[in-house]
């Protein structure tokens, strides 16, 4: 055994165990400065389901209401605008709701909805957030939407297109249909928006 | 009497090499033309901000319930709080026209080539500080603007494969942009990105003053010396260039004051209409728009297609669109660096790229329409080919030759 000291070594070592030791310990400093930027406990909890009368709705009115700081919309749909939709299927990006991370599964039918009637959407483009704006028929004129528009939502941010079931269009930013919170009917005119019929979303 | 009070100093501190190093005995080009007043502007309005910046913290509050009516205060009942506002919101603006008239200067005399090339990055770093802090800024007022730009924004970090929910999740601090946003982004603004930028600004000169500065002929002065070590070409930057900046100072804050005194919200594109009215979570205004110094960006963002589902590819332009820039030292393989003696293929690439990057900060202030779309997708891949193509321009390019030293009548 030889006494000579490897001092390369000696410093390799002193200088990988600072290293490493000074990293774990940054890392582990840091942890509470990035969590405290986390959502709270107190916006965690402000997610109460909201009980919305819908008794005064017309047929093509839109309400909207808040649930967890996000806009809801409630749409009354007519008889023939339900019957419009499946003839936009095929200029639409997931017109049979595949992706099913965009609503309950008691939504994925073709109406996207309980009730044929009534739509219930999360107003909150799917691209990057903006409100969408509701669009009737009667109004594309104005929007430069073409005589095509059966109705639908339009996101004035980057032009994303949504039909009346909040499905997306074909060849526009939103890369998925809108969102469809969980909800269910209390009865004929009252809907319970944040909870599914089996209880807590 | 004053002499001694140095010495005693200068013992203790290094004062007199400082201003000798930096100021009287910095030699810099003689031949610095008009393009170079931007620098010392830039630190003219980096000042203002600051001065006026935290005059505003006196008064403002970050609440969602409070902020708009304490700007409206601010603007009403705060004695000279509307010139304090004012101030600070045009010298965003006046910020921006300062650093890209200072960052083309770069781009035409070749300021960012070796040696240089860490004075770039430094700049390219501020660049990006000075645009976030833009940013959070232009939330504070809480207004419409404020609110759906913010929006907008923080949702570029959600359309990231995988991590995005998590990351715009704890960016904004809540589901959606809240009070929680606000009251951070206040913290970034007043503390966080303002130190940055300081030590940016601090790196910025020492790494030019290391150098020495370059100049519209793109030669370096120090390779012809006098007998005592300084350039022949060169300079002391006080009093020669001390002097000049004040005259550009006085043109600067000439045009400054009549846009602050006279037209502050400069017909919408300084101070957006829609900031008039407060934040309303559940209505975005029917055109929003960044504020004109983010448009070209926000451009190339919206002319990129949804792929396969997925928002994420625009965001990848728009932020490949800056990292670009960032890598404009290793691209460029002229020896050239003065756009004087550059051959055509460059000088070509710079005015196609100048002017797509000028209709695509129109394009950003615009309503999609085809056309615009197809104009926007035009100009970002002419945006992007003049960096991906750079090497090859640049290597085959008929360049002048240089002259030894600076031309200057």
């Amino acid at each position: 055994m030889s006494n000579t000291v490897d001092n390369d070594k000696r410093r390799f070592l002193t200088t990988a165990a600072t290293v490493v030791v000074g990293g774990a310990g940054t890392v582990a400093a840091a942890v509470p400065f990035v969590s405290s930027m986390l959502p709270s406990a107190k916006a965690k909890a402000a997610g109460a389901p909201v009980e919305v009368d819908i008794s005064k709705l017309e047929f093509g009115q839109q309400m909207i209401v808040e649930w967890r700081k996000k806009p809801v919309w409630i749409l009354r749909r007519s008889k023939e605008a339900i019957q419009e939709l499946v003839s936009l299927d095929d200029s639409l990006l997931d017109p049979s709701s595949d992706n099913t991370n965009q609503q309950p599964d008691y939504c994925q039918n073709p109406s996207r909805s309980i009730k044929d009637e009534f739509l219930v959407l999360i107003g909150v483009c799917t691209h990057l957030g903006c409100s969408p704006t509701y669009v009737p028929k009667v109004e594309a004129e104005s929007r430069n939407l073409g005589d095509e528009w059966k109705g639908g939502f339009f996101c004035p941010c980057h032009g994303s297109k949504f039909d009346l079931a909040g499905r997306v269009y074909k060849g526009v930013p939103a890369p998925k249909n809108l969102a469809i919170p969980p909800y269910h009917f209390m009865g004929d005119n009252r809907i319970l928006i944040g909870e599914d019929i089996q209880g807590a979303a | 009497m004053f002499a001694s009070l140095m010495g005693w100093v200068d013992a203790r501190f290094p004062a007199t090499k400082l201003w000798k190093e930096h100021l009287s005995e910095y030699y810099a080009p003689k031949n610095f033309n008009f393009w170079y007043f931007f620098g010392s502007l830039a630190l003219l309005v980096l000042v203002l901000q600051i001065v006026t910046g935290i005059f505003l913290t006196i008064h403002y509050k970050p609440d969602t319930e409070l902020a708009f009516a304490s700007v409206e205060y601010i603007m009403r009942d705060v004695e000279w709080g509307w010139l304090i506002r004012y101030l600070h919101s045009t010298g965003a603006s006046a910020f921006f026209v300062v650093i890209y008239l200072h960052m083309f200067r770069g781009l035409i005399y070749g300021s960012y080539k070796q040696p240089r090339e860490l004075v770039w990055i430094f700049g390219m770093l501020l660049y990006v500080a000075l645009m976030a802090e833009a940013f959070m800024g232009y939330l504070l007022p809480w207004g419409q603007m404020s609110y759906w730009g913010a929006q907008v924004i923080i949702s570029l970090f959600g359309a990231v494969p995988f991590i995005g929910e998590q990351l715009s999740l704890w960016i904004r601090g809540d589901y959606v942009v809240a009070d929680a946003t606000l009251n951070r982004f206040f913290a970034f603004h007043v503390i966080a990105v303002p130190l940055a930028i300081l030590g940016l600004v601090a790196a910025h000169i020492i790494a030019l003053h290391e150098v020495g500065s370059n100049n519209p002929d793109g030669v370096e002065i120090k390779k012809h010396k006098d007998s005592n070590g300084i350039p022949l070409d060169g300079i002391p930057f006080h009093p020669y260039y001390t002097v000049k900046d004040i005259v550009g100072v006085t043109v600067f804050l000439f045009i400054f004051s009549l846009i602050l005194f006279y037209m502050p919200e400069f017909g919408g594109w300084f101070l957006e209409h829609a900031n008039f009215i407060p934040a309303d979570p559940f209505k975005t205004p029917e055109h929003i728009a960044p504020v004109w110094y983010f448009t070209p960006f926000y451009a190339i963002l919206r002319a990129v297609p949804s792929i396969a589902g997925s928002a994420f590819p625009g965001v990848v332009a728009m932020g490949l669109s800056i990292v670009f820039l960032f890598l404009l030292p290793w691209l460029d393989r002229s020896p050239v660096k003065s756009i004087r003696y550059r051959g055509i293929y460059f000088r070509t690439a710079l005015w196609l790229f100048t002017i797509s990057f000028l209709v695509l900060g129109f394009l950003g202030t615009q309503p999609i329409t085809a056309l615009y779309t197809l104009m926007a997708q035009i100009c970002s891949i002419i945006y992007f080919a003049f960096f991906i193509l750079m090497p090859f321009y640049t290597k085959i390019d008929n360049d002048k030759p240089v002259p030894e030293r600076v031309t200057f009548k």
